[in-house]
């Protein structure tokens, strides 16, 4: 322990802390802009200088540790005029127009501007060149706006494991983009917008589609639908001050039809879907694999995050038959919508628009994939991330914390409390085992509360296994065998664990793989910033919604077995082949 | 001045695949060692002259770095050049006395006639465009060089004439850039 005085205050730390740790462990505030907790510590900015007595300069308070009898003064005038000097230097190589730039209500420039008593800016020097990247369907990024923290560069590096952008060039010239200042479609970056969740500043943000989906809206000739991933109903409410966690499915539901949706339906469903399509896959290949009858690819791997799929496009194409072969749930809904329900309603799919609301950047890339066209129109139009409609409704005057609570509408938007779990790291998994786990031996899976406690969580790997005893005559080729599942998320630990398979140290059945840290909740769109204790905070809101809910299973979705009886047929059905499965394409990685 | 022909180096000759394999022997001599980018980026320029895009993406995979990283390393380090160089260099003079009388447009002729920018050269590999500080010959602005020669009271409306003769007297294959 060392003990240590920050403004007067004294405070006694474990060794190793940053004098930032400590002084924020007294209550005292010290501006920060590069550092991000649970992401970067690397003394970049300087924004976060402190006084150390007897030291020849001021030191950067994110990454020096405390030693003993240290006296530290984060607000003395030096130290004031340094981080004042630091931030005008910032704001004189800045071009953007606050009250027109998306990140006016929560950016971290402006801000500290602001905390730092700026009011006008000294230094005038030459600016930057600029450069706009709107290359992708997912992201724009604008040079101007770029303060050069490096947190896109360290998440996109370490937390996924991709390297897409890096610093270019040297001294003034240096812009953060992908190889040699050029753009995000020319390299392997998956459009998860990690690196956007991240900027403090709007140097990287999601491609705005309000606008489209307002004039879908106002166009009377279309019948607009809307459909919900599970992730939003748990951050939505933070666009409004709500704290993290809070739930507001029925809010939500209400607000989407005042915008004026005809009709508010639920990702939940297609989710349900993706399991009963997903877990007959699964039980097929061990079939295959276990009686000798056919070669299949195992482990199979989930397919519903369309960051990962890229990802493994570019990183592993060998290893695309191990993909499960199922759309992910957004493009599931919207091949149903767009022939199922279209059809119910009697519209042509080119009369219906599909809006998705997702916490994800690249759902926006994964809706406009050239395979993405079943109903023989593009299945799903716009993709709003949870930002964007929450930027619409404060648009529309919504008061959207004291909303009654809405319903979704049917046939498309009923789904189980497995369903609602798909929103975190380990949801899928435990979704598909208890359906899987019951198909096979008529009992419910055996685990507390139905829930597969080892696999959730916010460790970056976890693994689970479990020995199938009592099958019904059909799966009798299962008794005994023991099923071993892992559950990744964020890509980086997706490399890990794929590279632990290659080199032959584990070996499982299935995997589950979701692209950002703490699977969608912690999605690319969703409101800024993402910690990990706002991770938490989203994960118990989406367990709570599942445990609130009589329908936990997704196979018991009386909406699901409708659709089949229906519409479908079976799982793996010939209809199913079209509308809900696709393929993958290998990519290079340069 | 070399001739084409008696040049005793290879690299002229070799095909871009020759090189390439060339650069797979680097690649594989350094592979797994730490701190090898640099070195493998400058055996590499060393091999080809330049950095040409299909060597960096060699080297970012052969040494499994993400290729933003490479170029992010290339582009920060003023010895490493992505633009092949040409045999020969012109340089324009930018001196305080030709930037005064015309310098500037003695460079923006160059540039239309070689349809090339600044650092860059001709498609044939013959002629690089630099510019340059001054040549001490400041009495005679603007002045411009190709190799060892220097061209004084340059007029900008006649430096095709001076890429033409230039082209007459050292390239026997007509230079595909004019
Ligand atoms: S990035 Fe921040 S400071 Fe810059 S224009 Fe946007 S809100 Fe203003
Ligand atoms: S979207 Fe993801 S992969 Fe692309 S640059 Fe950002 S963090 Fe990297
Ligand atoms: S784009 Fe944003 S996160 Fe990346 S360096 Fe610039 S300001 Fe930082
Ligand atoms: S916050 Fe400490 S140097 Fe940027
Ligand atoms: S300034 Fe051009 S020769 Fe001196």
């Amino acid at each position: 322990m060392a003990k240590i005085t920050i403004d007067n205050e004294v405070v006694e730390v474990p060794d190793g802390t940053t004098i930032l740790a400590a002084a924020r462990r007294a209550g005292i505030k010290i501006p920060t802009l590069c550092y991000l907790e649970d992401v970067q510590a690397i003394g970049a900015c300087r924004v976060c200088m402190v006084e150390v007595e007897g030291a020849r300069t001021l030191v950067a308070s994110c990454v020096a540790p405390v030693s003993d009898g240290m006296v530290v003064h984060t607000n003395s005038k030096k130290a004031r005029a340094a981080r004042k000097m630091v931030v005008e230097l910032l704001l004189s190589d800045h071009t953007g127009d606050c009250q027109v730039c998306d990140r006016n209500d929560d950016c971290e420039l402006q801000a500290l501007a602001r905390d730092l008593g700026i009011r006008d800016i000294t230094y005038q020097g030459e600016k930057s060149r600029r450069l706009v990247d709107d290359s992708t369907p997912a992201l724009v990024r604008d040079s101007a706006k770029c303060v050069l923290c490096r947190r896109c560069v360290t998440v996109c590096a370490d937390t996924q494991s991709v390297g897409g952008i890096f610093p270019q060039g040297r001294g003034f010239e240096t812009v953060i983009g992908p190889a040699f200042a050029g753009e995000l479609d020319d390299i392997v970056c998956v459009q998860c917008g990690q690196c956007a969740a991240v900027c403090p500043v709007g140097a990287i943000s999601e491609r705005d589609q309000v606008q489209e989906v307002w004039a879908a809206l106002d166009d009377p000739t279309k019948t607009v639908v809307v459909q919900t991933a599970p992730a939003i109903r748990a951050a939505l409410g933070e666009c409004f001050g709500l704290e993290p966690g809070t739930l507001v499915t029925g809010r939500m539901v209400t607000a989407l039809r005042r915008l004026g949706f005809h009709a508010v339906f639920d990702t939940n469903f297609a989710a349900d879907l993706t399991i009963m399509e997903e877990g007959n896959e699964l039980l097929t290949r061990l079939k295959k694999a276990l009686t000798g009858e056919g070669d299949v690819a195992l482990p199979m791997f989930t397919s519903c995050s369309p960051g990962w799929i890229k990802y493994i496009e570019y990183f592993y194409p060998d290893m695309l038959n191990n993909l499960s072969t199922c759309k992910s749930p957004q493009q599931m809904f919207g091949a149903i919508a767009k022939t199922y329900y279209a059809q119910k309603i009697g519209k042509k799919p080119e009369d219906m628009i599909v809006v998705s609301i997702m916490p994800c950047t690249a759902k926006k890339y994964e809706a406009q994939r050239p395979e993405m066209r079943d109903s023989g129109v593009q299945d799903v139009d716009y993709v709003l991330t949870t930002r964007e409609l929450g930027r619409m409704i404060t648009e529309a005057g919504i008061d959207f914390v004291n909303l009654p609570d809405g319903k979704q509408d049917s046939p498309i938007g009923l789904g189980s409390g497995a369903a609602d779990i798909f929103a975190n790291t380990g949801g899928v998994m435990e979704a598909a085992l208890r359906t899987a786990w019951e198909v096979v031996t008529g009992q419910e899976l055996p685990f507390d509360n139905l829930h597969v406690t080892p696999v959730a969580g916010l460790d970056g790997i976890k693994e689970a296994s479990a020995t199938f005893t009592n099958c019904l005559p059909e799966w009798s080729f299962l008794e005994g065998v023991t099923a071993k599942v892992a559950v990744a998320h964020g890509l980086g630990n997706a490399r890990r664990l794929i590279e632990k398979i290659r080199a032959g140290e584990a070996s499982y059945h299935f995997i589950e793989i979701m692209t950002c840290p703490g699977g969608c909740i912690g999605g690319g769109g969703q409101p800024r910033m993402t910690t990990n204790a706002i991770r938490k905070k989203r994960i118990e809101a989406i367990y709570k919604e599942d445990e609130g809910k009589a329908l936990r299973k997704s196979h018991k979705n009386p909406e699901i077995l409708q659709v089949y009886e229906e519409f479908l047929g079976a799982p793996l059905g010939e209809l199913s082949h079209k509308l809900l499965h696709t393929k993958y394409t290998p990519r290079t990685k340069v | 001045m070399v001739d084409k022909a008696q040049c005793c180096c290879s690299t002229e000759e070799a095909t871009e695949e020759e090189l390439l394999s060339r650069l797979d022997e680097v690649i594989a001599e350094y592979k797994g060692k730490p701190g090898a980018l640099i070195p493998v980026l400058q055996m590499a320029q060393a091999i080809f002259g330049y950095l040409p895009e299909s060597a960096l993406k060699k080297v970012a995979l052969g040494l499994d770095k993400s290729y933003s990283e490479v170029a992010g390393v290339v582009s920060f380090y003023a010895f490493f050049s992505t633009n092949p160089k040409g045999r020969q260099t012109i340089r324009v003079c930018l001196g305080t006395a030709c930037y005064v009388r015309g310098g500037k447009q003695v460079l923006e002729a160059l540039k239309s006639k070689l349809k090339i920018e600044v650092g860059e050269a001709t498609p044939d590999r013959e002629l690089s465009l630099e510019v340059a500080r001054c040549f001490g010959a400041c009495g005679l602005a603007p002045t411009m060089s190709i190799g060892e020669e220097v061209y004084k009271r340059v007029r900008p409306a006649k430096v095709g004439e001076i890429i033409e003769e230039y082209y007459k007297n050292n390239v026997s294959v007509k230079g595909a850039a004019v």
